[in-house]
């Protein structure tokens, strides 16, 4: 086989890649239509805590309810007045003071384990929407200050009532917010 | 008309894909727990097959066959494929995202389907045209998706059945699908070709 004869090869396959990563391009740039896009950007706006104070499982199933206008804007405690000022800006509707009814809202506070009494029990683990503890059965657990939430979700499970609710330190790294 | 309706009875029921030539295996065990994913990727399946079918037989005659690049066919095939198969899953996410959830892993997979690229070698060896080639794909996927329906409805039978230990879950699907097989050679008289 000759020199030209795998040039040749060579790029005919390579014009067939390029032709069909075009469509797919193209059809990826299609499909994104307006509704998902304004999703998109009412989920950038929520604090991403999951903590479903707003009786959705979470805060993309939130954002698809505000899109869909099944919910208000005014159901996200975590986020308090500046989500709302914002989704307000965004959706061009009047802000309002969070609902009570779904929560108050309150600095940023983290989750912390008394080590002492806790017992290992791992029922924290799966209620951690953001897995900010650590920890096994029959094994100390601890939450990682820096991606706690403080949306409270562990507090309920606890048998032992070992978990408090606190300001975070002042040395702390900040917020792990995606 | 005659010739296409016997070649599309030969493709989905005397030459089952899965259960007389053993293609596609993979899926046929993978994706046949719930009947509703079944019928999710027998659908994905179809559509998938039947464009890559045309596509390929389309690049094979008109890019290939005249630059005598015909040893690239399996490479190029699967380029095309996986290609075919990126488009689907963008079209069931945009259209359905429940059917979308219910795939899960399995969409991207149907690349790896080697029923797809058979089927589009088998094409070629039996020298079809584009509308062959096409019901040729369509029938076949026909035929994958008829096996895969009726394997899945004898799996979610089977759950509830109490049988012994040794057998349950994979080794019983593997014997129900091996009497699958045998039940499908009673095609075997059926058409000539």
């Amino acid at each position: 086989m000759n020199a030209s004869a795998i040039l040749a090869a060579i790029g005919t396959v390579a014009a067939l890649a390029a032709v069909l990563g075009g469509i797919l391009g193209w059809v990826a740039t299609r499909l994104r239509s307006d509704p998902d896009a304004l999703v998109e950007r009412i989920d950038a706006l929520l604090p991403q805590t999951q903590c479903a104070q707003c009786r959705y499982p979470g805060c993309r199933p939130y954002a698809e309810a505000i899109a869909r206008g099944e919910a208000d804007i005014d159901r996200c405690p975590p986020g308090g007045e500046a989500t709302v000022r914002a989704l307000a800006a965004l959706l061009d509707r009047e802000p309002r003071p969070v609902d009570p009814h779904y929560g108050t809202t309150r600095a940023p506070r983290v989750a912390l384990i008394d080590e002492d009494r806790c017992i290992g029990c791992a029922l924290c683990l799966p209620a951690c929407p953001v897995d900010a503890i650590v920890g096994a059965p029959r094994l100390m657990h601890t939450v990682i200050a820096a991606h706690c939430t403080g949306c409270e979700l562990c507090l309920a499970p606890c048998p032992v009532d070992c978990i408090a609710m606190v300001e975070p330190a002042a040395t702390s790294p900040g917020r792990a917010v995606a | 008309m005659t010739d296409l309706l016997l070649l599309a009875l030969g493709a989905s029921l005397v030459n089952n894909f899965v259960l007389t030539q053993f293609l596609g295996l993979c899926p046929f065990v993978g994706v046949s727990r719930r009947f509703e994913a079944a019928a999710g990727m027998a659908l994905a399946t179809l559509f998938v097959l039947t464009l890559a079918s045309g596509a390929s037989y389309s690049v094979w005659h008109w890019i290939l066959e005249p630059l005598g690049l015909g040893y690239l066919r399996t490479l190029v095939f699967i380029l095309l494929i996986a290609a075919v198969v990126q488009v689907t899953e963008m079209l069931v996410r945009a259209t359905s995202p429940l059917l979308h959830e219910l795939l899960g892993v399995f969409l991207p997979l149907i690349t790896t389907n080697c029923a797809v690229l058979g089927v589009a070698l088998l094409n070629l060896e039996r020298q079809h045209g584009l509308v062959e080639s096409l019901v040729y794909g369509a029938a076949a996927a026909a035929g994958f998706g008829l096996a895969l329906l009726a394997f899945a409805g004898l799996r979610e039978r089977l759950e509830t059945a109490d049988v012994p230990a040794a057998f349950r879950g994979t080794p019983l699907a593997l014997i129900t699908a091996g009497l699958m097989a045998l039940a499908f050679m009673g095609f075997g008289g059926l058409v000539a070709r």
